[in-house]
This record gives C-alpha cells, structure tokens and sequence, in this order.
C-alpha cells in the first residue's frame, strides 16, 4: 500500500483539508444559526463566540490552503501537454478531452470546479473577520447573522461544487 | 437594556462589500479571458497554472484592495448596511455566473 507524491497532494487538497473545511462549516454554520439571545445566556454567549471564531477561521484557512493547494500543486499535473513516448494516462486533461464521451468532465467540470472554487476562501475569510470583530455583539445583529450564514452557505456550495466535481474527475482520469 | 451592538456597522459593510467585488472580479476575468486572446495572455501569470494563475491573483487583488480602502473609509462609522448587502449579494451572483461554464463559453473567441 502506497502513494506517489502525486496520489499524496491529491488526497491532501481533496480528502483531508476538504473533510476540515466540511467540519467547520456544519459547527459554523450551526453556532452562528443558535447565536440567539432568547435561546443562550451571555455565559454561553461568550463561551460560543469562542469556538466560532476558532471553526470560521479553520474554515477560511482551509478554504485557501486548498485552493491553493490545487491551483498550484494539482491542476498543472492535471493540464500538463501530453509527451509523445508517455501514456495519455498521464496526462488526465488530454485523456478527458481524447474521448467525447469523457470530455465534458473537462469542458463543464473541470472548467466549473477551478474558477468556482476561489469564491469559497474570500466569503469565508469575510465572515471569520467579522465573527471576530463582533464577537458577542453578534447575537443581537440579526440581520448581520443571517447575511454570515448566508456567505457561509455560498461558500459551501462554491466549494461543493468545487469537491463534487474533484471527485468525480479523479474516478474518470486520475492523476498518476 | 441596550443590547446594540457598538462596533459601528463601517467594519463589517467594508469586509462584506468587499467579498462581493472579490467574487465579481473573479467572474469578469473569466469572461475577459473568453473575450480576448490578449488578456488569456496576460493572464498567464505562470505556464504551468496558465490563465487562472491571473484570473484569481486579479480577484484576489480587487478583493484585498477594496477592503483596505473601505476599511479605510469606514472606519468608525455607521454605514447603509442593506444596499450594501443587496450591492454584493448581486456581486456574488454575477461572479458566480461568470464562472459557470455554459454562460462565459458564450463570449469564447
């Protein structure tokens, strides 16, 4: 059992930092929805503030460690020119767009997936900085709360989309 | 009791506002590299990564820079926190399409 360098950055960029950002979305997500005054005392106010910050920030970081992670580790093996003695399995763009069966996972998926996907970091860096200036304040800012949630979401879905579509292109044309 | 916030709204429109036009930019440059030869061109910011090395520096760029200069602006103040939340939910919208395929592939030279 083992992995080349390439399998590695692939596991890391989707299955490792992509299972972080999961996490910290759902506890994001579900301590910014129950930052209500009616529903905590300002004990657990403060104590929730805390680990919002902690998990928006986890979010925002991994969001950008993975974008990055993928535009500049895994997408140029992913784009590499074919070379003429070398398997086109080796070259997971070109053995997409070799087969029309195959090629829309580029032309729609891959294509999708590496602009959409950059979108999550910048909604998600926005709400980590404003749970953090806020902090407690944010309970009683409704509408301040429900606009985080909202970029949060948007910032899920970029990111799903983003994970979805890396998954299923790796099970069609790996990178080896 | 007041339970108003008092960290002035300036803060939080400035990092929000700025998200949206992060989200827009990165939609523009997707079209723009459809448009033109030239700006795929100029995009490519390095060989391996190609055009999206530029697309997502230029979003990145317009993101960190609008904030600082709202920031800037709004420091300590209250500002119109519901126009700005319309101006950049349309922003993340219009980013948001100009990256799906289907729609930007309608300017592809």
């Amino acid at each position: 059992m083992n992995l080349t360098d390439r399998e590695l950055w692939t596991v890391i960029h989707g299955m490792v930092l992509g299972a972080i950002f999961l996490l910290a979305f759902a506890g994001g997500f579900a301590g910014l929805w129950s930052l209500k005054p009616e529903l905590v005392t300002e004990t657990g106010i403060k104590e929730r503030i805390r680990r919002l910050i902690i998990g928006t920030w986890t979010m925002a970081i991994t969001a950008w460690l993975t974008v990055i992670t993928g535009t500049y580790i895994v997408y140029p093996w992913y784009r590499a020119k074919p070379i003429a003695d070398l398997s086109l399995s080796q070259f997971p763009r070109s053995l997409l767009l070799s087969n029309p069966n195959t090629s829309a996972w580029h032309t729609f998926g891959m294509e999708w997936k590496e602009h959409v996907c950059w979108i999550a970091p910048i909604l998600a860096t926005a709400v980590a900085y404003i749970v953090t200036i806020y902090g407690k304040n944010l309970a009683h800012e409704k509408r301040l709360r429900i606009t985080l949630i909202a970029l949060l979401t948007i910032a899920f879905i970029a990111a799903g989309i983003a994970g979805l579509f890396g998954a299923f292109i790796t099970k069609a044309a790996p990178i080896l | 009791m007041n339970q108003k916030s008092k960290i002035p709204d300036g803060h939080a429109g400035a990092a929000i506002l700025s998200a949206g036009i992060g989200s827009f930019v990165l939609g523009l440059a997707v079209v723009l590299t459809e448009i033109s030869p030239k700006i795929k061109e100029l995009f490519t910011l390095t060989a391996p990564v190609g055009p999206l090395s530029g697309k997502t520096t230029a979003a990145v760029l317009a993101w960190i820079t609008s904030w600082i200069i709202l920031s800037f602006l709004w420091k300590n103040k209250d500002v119109r926190l519901q126009k700005i939340l319309i101006a950049t939910f349309i922003m993340i919208g219009l980013g948001l399409l100009g990256t799906f395929p289907p729609f930007f592939e309608i300017f592809s030279h």
